[in-house]
């Protein structure tokens, strides 16, 4: 198959099955493009995530344009982009036109009630899997846990702390001579 | 004719200003859509979130498409969701050039290795996030560990979680 065709139909499979919210593709990009397809590796993921943050726009448009881009250049971007837009954009017009009441149809909203809890278990798969890609040190992990608690307790943007952290890592590891894992 | 030029230039703007993506552009289209232009109402927007949350997809792409659908049907349905990528997909795309140049630069490697171990820290906080809002009863929990342990020992693909985790939501629900 065509690799942009093939590429193509993995993003349009991914835009179907996100649901709540854009985060909840991040398990699902792991899968098809890092672990399935081995396209990406799990270091530089992270880096489209990072990038992906600091660029207005919904975090799943953004990374998959930017996977497109990286994989195939400016057409794999559109490609990777419309991919993820179409199933979301078919099923809207769906919705809309003929069921306007959606969200009040009881078996929906149970269906989703199931859905995110699962959505947290996969999230949290996600950066298990994804944080075997940096070192385990007390340092590292201290890190992840000033971010979480930066986010989820003081509320401060995900902006700063990626600027912030970008800024203190240049500091800590200008000097470094290893490129990469240095575990 | 008109009408669409303007429902164009309004997402892009929208795609343009919102941080932070999903949830944090709701404002962002309410301010524009239901006050500035009046094209839908504040009951039909609560709607439309509620709609564009239990859709597939970004959430900012499904808000714009059906508000872009609400106000010039299908044309407006595709020039709103259009024109909410627009923004981002040329930053992203210069963003990815540059990149992809220095990566390999010694300061960009320092950098992002302070930049990944916060990046994981927010997709756990992601995680919380929605935690709080999904994590309600003892069933909701109960999926929730039912879905870890097929992830972890089974290493069952995330689309087929999502759908075990419907079914299991129509069956407790």
């Amino acid at each position: 198959m065509n690799p942009l065709i093939k590429m193509f139909l993995i993003f349009a499979k991914i835009g179907t099955f996100t649901l709540g919210g854009g985060y909840a593709m991040i398990p699902l990009i792991q899968k098809e493009v890092v672990e399935k397809n081995k396209w990406i590796e799990e270091e530089e993921f992270i880096d489209i995530i990072a990038l992906s943050q600091t660029v207005p726009g919904a975090l799943a448009i953004n990374a998959s344009t930017y996977i497109g881009y990286r994989l195939f250049g400016i057409w794999g971007g559109i490609i990777g982009c419309l991919g993820t837009m179409l199933p979301s954009v078919i099923i809207i017009l769906i919705v809309a036109t003929f069921f306007t009441q959606f969200q009040k149809i009881s078996l929906i909203q149970a269906i989703f009630k199931g859905i995110r809890p699962a959505v947290v278990a996969l999230i949290l798969v996600a950066v298990i899997k994804l944080s075997k890609s940096i070192p385990t040190n007390r340092l590292y992990i201290l890190w992840i846990l000033t971010s979480v608690i930066g986010i989820s307790v003081f509320h401060i943007h995900p902006i700063l702390i990626i600027i912030f952290s970008g800024i203190l890592g240049y500091k800590l590891f200008k000097g470094d001579k290893d490129h990469g894992s240095d575990c | 004719m008109e009408v669409i030029v303007k429902i164009f230039f309004t997402f892009i703007k929208i795609g343009a200003f919102s941080f932070g993506g999903g949830l944090a552009m709701l404002p962002f289209i309410e301010k524009e859509i239901v006050y500035n232009h009046q094209w839908i109402t504040s009951e039909e927007f609560v709607d439309i979130i509620a709609i564009a949350q239990m859709t597939p997809g970004p959430i900012a792409i499904n808000s714009s498409t059906f508000v872009g659908y609400k106000v010039q049907g299908i044309i407006g349905a595709m020039v709103g969701s259009i024109g909410i990528v627009i923004p981002s997909f040329i930053l992203i795309i210069i963003l990815a050039k540059y990149f992809t140049n220095m990566k390999d630069n010694k300061a960009t490697k320092a950098v992002f290795k302070g930049i990944r171990p916060a990046v994981l820290g927010l997709i756990l906080s992601a995680a919380i996030s929605v935690g709080k809002t999904a994590l309600l009863d003892m069933k909701s929990v109960l999926i929730a560990l039912i879905v870890l342990f097929l992830l972890k020992k089974v290493n069952l693909h995330p689309i087929l979680a999502i759908v075990v985790a419907g079914i299991m939501g129509a069956i407790l629900y």
